[in-house]
């Protein structure tokens, strides 16, 4: 009985270290990164880590909350510039990349048939170009039989990372979109239909024929809808497969700064519309054993999450940017001065 | 009240009452009488659900216009009737949701009260004993399914066969006439006001015919075996007996219809198209909603953006508002009307 009641205490006693030891994280912001982090977390728990309570209320939700410091980090898919971060005094660092594709539903054009460049395809989405046969796309796609039909322009009604790419895009490829339309999660879309999230734009494009819209690569492949090559900033057409979308992140210049909006980046494979998930926390952290479990939160995915990331058709980071990052936690300080990361 | 049959069914009603009250009172009597002391508790209890009630309505208007403040001061009653809807620049204009909640509310008025009157009168009149209680049942059950059941439905189902059925052969028709081809302009891809209209419609049909049911059922038996015995139709007993005798339930019940087809967000942001752009008169061409566009915008709106939307769910609230204090004004109207007449 005695012998018991010891085993029972020792037991109690290890179970409260153990908790003591896997602090709980609590995380907001991005839809768009919410099933790579609750995977990661999975596994993180699993090799004994502490839980994530990450709640997935888009990108702007994210920073608001750090900033309110209500949360142990924030997530969101528009980077901040460094005078932004300076100001808040917060560190940034991206944790995957994504690509975003533009889909048509046209008779007889499967995937990867059709040409556009960003200039039509911004023209498009300003209500300029109205046909498919129009002769700017017709330039693009010789030998092409499109059709003399209307183009049914359809784009995200819900403010989203997805949308802020897409419009970042347009607007370093069209001087027009880049100063009527500007960029960001939402814009004062000229035309089209909004549907709401990415199924949302897939159902429309999937019913409406003639149509375009764009969404996440992953996801336009899971539903087989017919993606468009795109123009690059080399000028070569490009697909959006997943090595090409890993060759717009690796052409970054991440060693300057995390501030990477990964639209129009150089290289001859590189896709386009490429773009980041980013997380925030401070520079100088109030609950420094709360900040040391987040960045071994993301220490762990980093270490261990690629082939997760890979099987939600997210791109992980390259490991050179992998080192900047953690090169990049060593600056992040308790109040009294002191590293909170010591590996 | 002024009205006679309102007078005997009241004094009947009480009759009723007070027997039951006497009888109760005979059970009762082995038990403990709660006293005063309980009573008093009771009645604070009441007071205090009422005026937290109270409170709260107080709470939301408040917090709606300190929200809304910034976008107030900006930008004034302008906002109510331009529609430049730019969250980039900042210059935010609420015209186009604020005629979209508006039209395609009374779009699916315009739907649901012939309908569900129709189903009230088969429930209360004509229906066989044996169906009434399944019937009811079914009715009541349509009204639990959750919203974003009704849009995915009406995106993935609706509009498709709407698009081809309805609209394209409304365009054909209509399309050239002038005045009226306005309504039937823009590309008949199966959404817009008037798709989130007949969305909304079936939505609330449930709950106006439900409640309407349940008032038509409390018109006295008498007073309709009169009716009948006296040779009226079943239209004319509808007409003349059922209606005056319901009149302020009935007009309840369709307000409360207004208002679930007012707020509804998630059903109507699938298939109203989302664009904050005003597209003229046109039924056929992408709109939007002030739930909708809260419903898509508010989780990355920008401080200014967030105040625009709150002013947004102000202007919903005067509407709801306005609603109400019609309804009610109507009521007072047809009760003098009546007065005149007897």
């Amino acid at each position: 009985m005695k012998i018991l009641f010891k085993s029972l205490i020792a037991g109690a006693a290890l179970a409260t270290s153990a908790g003591a030891f896997a602090l709980d994280v609590t995380g907001a912001g991005s839809s768009f990164a919410n099933p790579l982090y609750s995977k990661w977390a999975d596994a993180y728990q699993k090799a004994g880590g502490g839980r994530l309570n990450y709640q997935s209320v888009g990108s702007g939700a994210g920073i608001k909350q750090i900033l309110a410091k209500t949360v142990d980090f924030g997530a969101s898919d528009m980077p901040l510039t460094d005078e932004q971060l300076a100001k808040d005094g917060l560190v940034q660092w991206p944790t995957a990349v994504g690509g975003i594709v533009p889909v048509v539903n046209i008779e007889g054009i499967k995937s990867n048939e059709l040409k556009l460049n960003g200039a039509a395809l911004a023209d498009i989405y300003m209500g300029k170009i109205t046909k498919w046969n129009d002769p700017a796309i017709a330039k693009l796609n010789p030998g092409a039989k499109l059709p003399n039909a209307q183009i049914a322009v359809v784009r995200r009604a819900d403010a989203s990372g997805t949308s802020f790419g897409f419009t970042n895009y347009l607007s370093k490829v069209n001087k027009e979109w880049a100063e009527k339309y500007k960029f960001g999660t939402t814009v004062d879309w000229p035309v089209g239909v909004g549907g709401k999230g990415n199924e949302g734009v897939s159902a429309f494009v999937q019913r409406l024929p003639n149509s375009i819209g764009y969404v996440e690569v992953a996801y336009a492949k899971s539903n087989n809808m017919a993606m468009v090559e795109l123009q690059n900033a080399d000028g070569k057409f490009v697909a959006a497969t997943d090595a090409n979308v890993k060759a717009a992140a690796a052409g970054a210049d991440w060693a300057k700064s995390f501030y990477q909006i990964l639209t129009n980046q150089p290289g001859a494979t590189a896709w386009p519309i490429t773009s980041g998930t980013f997380v925030l926390v401070h520079k100088m952290s109030d609950k420094p054993e709360q900040t040391d479990a987040v960045l071994k939160f993301f220490n762990f995915g980093f270490d261990k999450g690629d082939a997760i990331a890979e099987q939600l058709q997210y791109i992980p980071m390259p490991d050179s940017v992998k080192a900047q990052i953690r090169k990049e936690w060593a600056g992040i300080k308790t109040t009294s001065g002191q590293a909170v990361w010591k590996n | 009240m002024k009205d006679p049959a309102m007078s005997v069914t009241s004094s009947s009603a009480d009759l009723e009452l007070a027997s039951r009250v006497v009888a109760g009172g005979a059970q009762m009597g082995q038990r403990r009488s709660p006293g005063r002391l309980g009573d008093s508790l009771f009645g604070a209890a009441a007071w205090l659900a009422a005026f937290i009630t109270l409170l709260a309505l107080a709470g939301i208007i408040v917090s709606l216009f300190i929200g809304a403040w910034p976008a107030i001061q900006t930008f004034g009653l302008k906002f109510l009737v331009t529609s430049q809807w730019n969250p980039v620049d900042h210059v935010f204009g609420g015209f186009t949701m604020i005629y979209g909640t508006v039209l395609s509310s009374l779009i699916a008025l315009l739907i649901a009260v012939p309908v569900s009157f129709g189903i009230a009168l088969f429930l209360t009149e004509l229906s066989p004993r044996w169906l009434r209680r399944p019937l009811a049942t079914a009715i009541e059950l349509l009204a639990a399914i959750p919203s974003i059941v009704f849009g995915m439905w009406g995106l993935l189902v609706f509009s498709p066969l709407f698009s081809t059925y309805v609209q394209t052969p409304l365009q054909n028709w209509f399309g050239d006439v002038p005045l009226l081809g306005a309504l039937f302009q823009g590309p008949p891809v199966g959404i817009g006001l008037l798709a989130a209209g007949i969305i909304l419609a079936i939505m609330i049909i449930p709950f106006i015919a439900s409640v309407m049911r349940d008032v038509f059922e409390t018109t006295p038996p008498m007073l309709k075996e009169s009716a009948y015995g006296v040779g009226c139709t079943t239209w004319e007993v509808m007409r003349n007996v059922v209606l005056p005798y319901t009149k302020t339930g009935v007009i309840g019940g369709i307000m409360l219809g207004l208002g679930r087809a007012m707020g509804e967000t998630m059903a109507v942001t699938f298939i109203v198209g989302n664009t904050s752009h005003f597209n003229g008169a046109s039924l056929f061409d992408a709109a939007n909603t002030i739930t909708s566009v809260l419903a898509n915008e508010f989780a990355e709106a920008s401080t200014e953006h967030q105040a625009a939307l709150f002013y947004l769910g102000l202007v919903l609230f005067f509407i709801t508002f306005l609603v109400l204090g019609l309804s009610k004004l109507l009521l007072r109207r047809l009760g003098r009307f009546e007065g005149s007449r007897t």
